[in-house]
C-alpha cells in the first residue's frame, strides 16, 4: 500500500483518504464534501489549463486545486 | 462582510484543535453510509456516461477554450443582433405617448417647466432606458440561463480557474463577469456562489470592468463611428468589431491585474477556499428558464434601472434648463470640469455627462449629445454620420478623444444601480466606496496615460 498525496494520485486511479491536513475553512469545505478518513476518491480530469482537478467523491465530481488536493493523503490499493 | 461562523466555532470547537469537529463530521457520514447502504440501490453502473465524453470534450486540452469564446461570442453576438429591432419598436411606441403626453400637459394648462420636468425630463429618460435596456436583458438573460441550466457554466469555471488562481481571484469569477455583460448589478449578485470571502470581495469590486448592457452601445457606436465611420464597408465593420472586442479584453486585463492587486493588499490574509461541483448535465426546462430569465433578472434589474433613471432624468432635465446668467448648470458644470477633462484626454462635457449619467449607463451618451446640442432635453441622433460631425467638426473629436471616452466607459465607477447592489451585497460602506474608487482611479490612470503618451508622441 502506497500513501501520496491527492495532488499526485494518476488520473483514473482511486485512493482512500488517510488524512487530512488542511486548517481553518478549507478544512472545514472538504470535511463537508465527506473527504473524511476512509473515504474512496477517484481522479477523473484535469481541466485544460493545468489545475484544478475534478475527483469522483461520494458520487459527486467536485474539482479541487492542486493547494488543496496537496493537503489530503491518500493510499493506493 | 461579516463572519457568520462564529458561533458554531465556539459551540463546537471549544479547544480550537478542531478534534471535536472532526469527529462530528465523521460520524454523520458514517451514520449517512448506513443509512444509505440498506435503502439506496445504485444505479446501473453498465449504463453509458455521457456526462463523461461530454466533458471529455468540453474540457478538453484542444477543443475546451475555443468551445467557450464561440459561446460566448455567439450569445454576445445575438443579444446585440436581436435587440436593435425589438428596441426602435418600444422607442418609437413610448415616444409616441410621449407626444400624447406633452400633448395633456398643454390642453391641462399646465405650465410649460412641468411638461418639460415631466415629460421631457422624467418620462423621456425612462423611455430611453426601457427601450435600450429591455430587448438585449430579455434576450442575454434567457441565453445565458440556459447554459446555467444545462449545467455548462461550472465547466467553464474549472477550464478557466487556473487564470483566476494567478491573479487572486476564483474560476467562478468567470461567471459572474459573464453575467456582468448582461448587467453589472446582476453580475454581483451572482458573486453569491462564490463561497470563499475574499474571492468573492474581489468578484464584487471588479465586476464593473466588464462593459455591461448599457455601455456596450455607447462602445459599439463610437467605435462604428470613428472606425468604420472611415470606411462605410465591410471593413469598417470589421474594423469596428475589433475595437469592441479590444475593449472587451483590456476590461478583462484591467480585471485579473486588480485582483491580483487587491488580494495581495487590501484583502490580504482575508481565508480562502477552493472547491467546485461539475454537476450532471441536464435537459434544460425551458419554461423554469423563461420564468426565471424573465421574472428574477431581467424585471428585477429593469426595476432597480427604472427607479433610479426617473428622477435622475427630472433632474438633468432642470441642469440643463437653469440658467445661471448666460449658461445653463450643465454647461458651467462643463466649463468647470475642462481642464481636467482635457487631462484625460476628454472634455468637460464628457466628463460631466459620465457624472450625470451616474444613474444609468445607457444615458451618458444621450446626455452627452444634449449638452453638445444644448436642446435642454435628452436627444438621439438618427444617423451615425451626423453625430460624426456633431463629435469632431464641432467638438474637435479626435480619435485619441474616442479612445479615452471609450476607456473611461469601460473603467468608470459602477451605475447607482449596481452600487446599491453592492451595498445590499456586502452590507458594507466601505467595500461600496471602494467599489466606486477603484474603478475611477483606474479609469483617470488609464486615460491619463493614454492622453499623455498620444500628446507626447505627437499623435494628435
Amino acid at each position: 500500500m502506497q500513501e501520496m498525496p491527492l495532488s499526485k494520485l494518476p488520473l483514473k486511479k482511486r485512493g482512500v483518504v488517510t488524512s487530512l491536513s488542511a486548517e481553518g475553512m478549507a478544512r472545514r469545505r472538504l470535511l463537508d464534501l465527506g473527504l473524511v478518513p476512509g473515504t474512496a476518491v477517484e481522479a477523473v480530469r484535469r481541466s485544460p489549463a493545468g489545475d484544478p482537478t475534478a475527483f469522483s467523491i461520494r458520487g459527486a465530481i467536485i474539482a479541487l486545486r492542486k493547494e488543496d488536493a496537496d493537503k489530503i493523503t491518500v493510499s493506493l490499493h | 462582510m461579516k463572519q457568520d461562523t462564529a458561533l458554531p466555532d465556539r459551540v463546537l470547537d471549544p479547544a480550537g484543535d478542531g478534534i471535536i469537529r472532526d469527529r462530528v463530521v465523521r460520524t454523520i457520514y458514517s451514520h449517512a453510509e448506513y443509512i444509505a447502504a440498506r435503502t439506496v440501490k445504485p444505479a446501473d453502473t453498465r449504463r453509458v456516461d455521457w456526462d463523461g465524453k461530454i466533458d471529455d470534450i468540453l474540457t478538453s486540452r484542444w477543443l475546451g477554450f475555443p468551445v467557450m469564446m464561440a459561446l460566448l461570442g455567439a450569445v454576445i453576438w445575438l443579444t446585440v443582433a436581436g435587440a436593435n429591432v425589438p428596441s426602435e419598436l418600444i422607442a418609437s411606441a413610448l415616444f409616441r405617448v410621449q407626444d400624447w403626453l406633452a400633448g395633456l400637459f398643454v390642453r391641462a394648462g399646465l405650465p410649460s417647466w412641468a411638461e418639460g420636468f415631466f415629460v421631457h425630463g422624467v418620462y423621456r429618460t425612462l423611455a430611453w432606458v426601457v427601450s435600450v435596456m429591455l430587448p438585449p436583458m430579455a434576450i442575454f438573460f434567457p441565453l445565458f440561463t440556459l447554459l446555467e441550466d444545462l449545467g455548462y457554466l461550472p465547466r467553464v469555471a474549472f477550464n478557466l480557474d487556473n487564470f483566476f488562481k494567478r491573479a487572486g481571484a476564483h474560476g467562478k469569477q468567470s461567471l459572474t463577469m459573464s453575467m456582468g455583460f448582461g448587467c453589472n448589478a446582476a453580475g454581483v449578485i451572482a458573486c453569491r456562489i462564490i463561497e470563499s470571502p475574499r474571492e468573492r470581495i474581489i468578484a464584487i469590486l471588479t465586476n464593473v470592468f466588464v462593459p455591461c448592457n448599457g455601455r456596450f452601445p455607447t462602445l459599439i457606436t463610437l467605435s462604428s463611428v470613428f472606425m468604420g465611420g472611415m470606411a462605410a464597408t465591410a471593413y469598417g465593420v470589421a474594423a469596428a468589431a475589433a475595437a469592441v472586442a479590444g475593449m472587451v479584453l483590456a476590461g478583462l486585463w484591467v480585471t485579473l491585474v486588480t485582483s491580483r492587486v487587491l488580494s495581495k493588499t487590501l484583502l490580504r490574509g482575508m481565508p480562502s477556499s477552493f472547491t467546485l461541483e461539475l454537476p450532471p448535465y441536464r435537459k434544460p426546462q425551458v419554461g423554469r428558464i423563461l420564468v426565471r430569465s424573465i421574472m428574477d433578472r431581467t424585471v428585477f434589474v429593469l426595476g432597480r434601472a427604472v427607479t433610479v433613471a426617473a428622477p435622475a432624468g427630472g433632474i438633468v432635465w432642470l441642469l440643463a434648463n437653469i440658467r445661471v446668467g448666460e449658461m445653463s448648470v450643465i454647461g458651467l458644470l462643463a466649463g468647470t470640469l475642462e481642464p481636467f477633462g482635457r487631462a484625460l484626454g476628454l472634455d468637460g462635457h464628457i466628463l460631466t455627462a459620465f457624472i450625470l449619467g451616474l444613474p444609468a449607463n445607457e444615458i451618458v451618451l444621450p446626455i452627452l449629445i444634449m449638452s453638445y446640442l444644448s436642446t435642454g432635453s435628452m436627444a438621439s441622433l438618427d444617423s451615425l454620420e451626423a453625430l460624426r460631425v456633431l463629435l469632431v467638426e464641432d467638438h474637435g473629436w479626435t480619435w485619441i478623444t474616442a479612445l479615452c471616452t471609450m476607456l473611461f466607459s469601460l473603467l468608470h465607477f459602477p451605475c447607482a444601480t449596481t452600487l446599491l447592489t453592492i451595498r445590499q451585497e456586502t452590507k458594507s460602506l466601505k467595500w461600496t466606496l471602494t467599489a466606486a474608487l477603484i474603478p475611477l482611479a483606474a479609469a483617470c490612470l488609464v486615460c491619463f496615460t493614454v492622453a499623455q503618451a498620444a500628446r507626447a508622441l505627437g499623435l494628435c
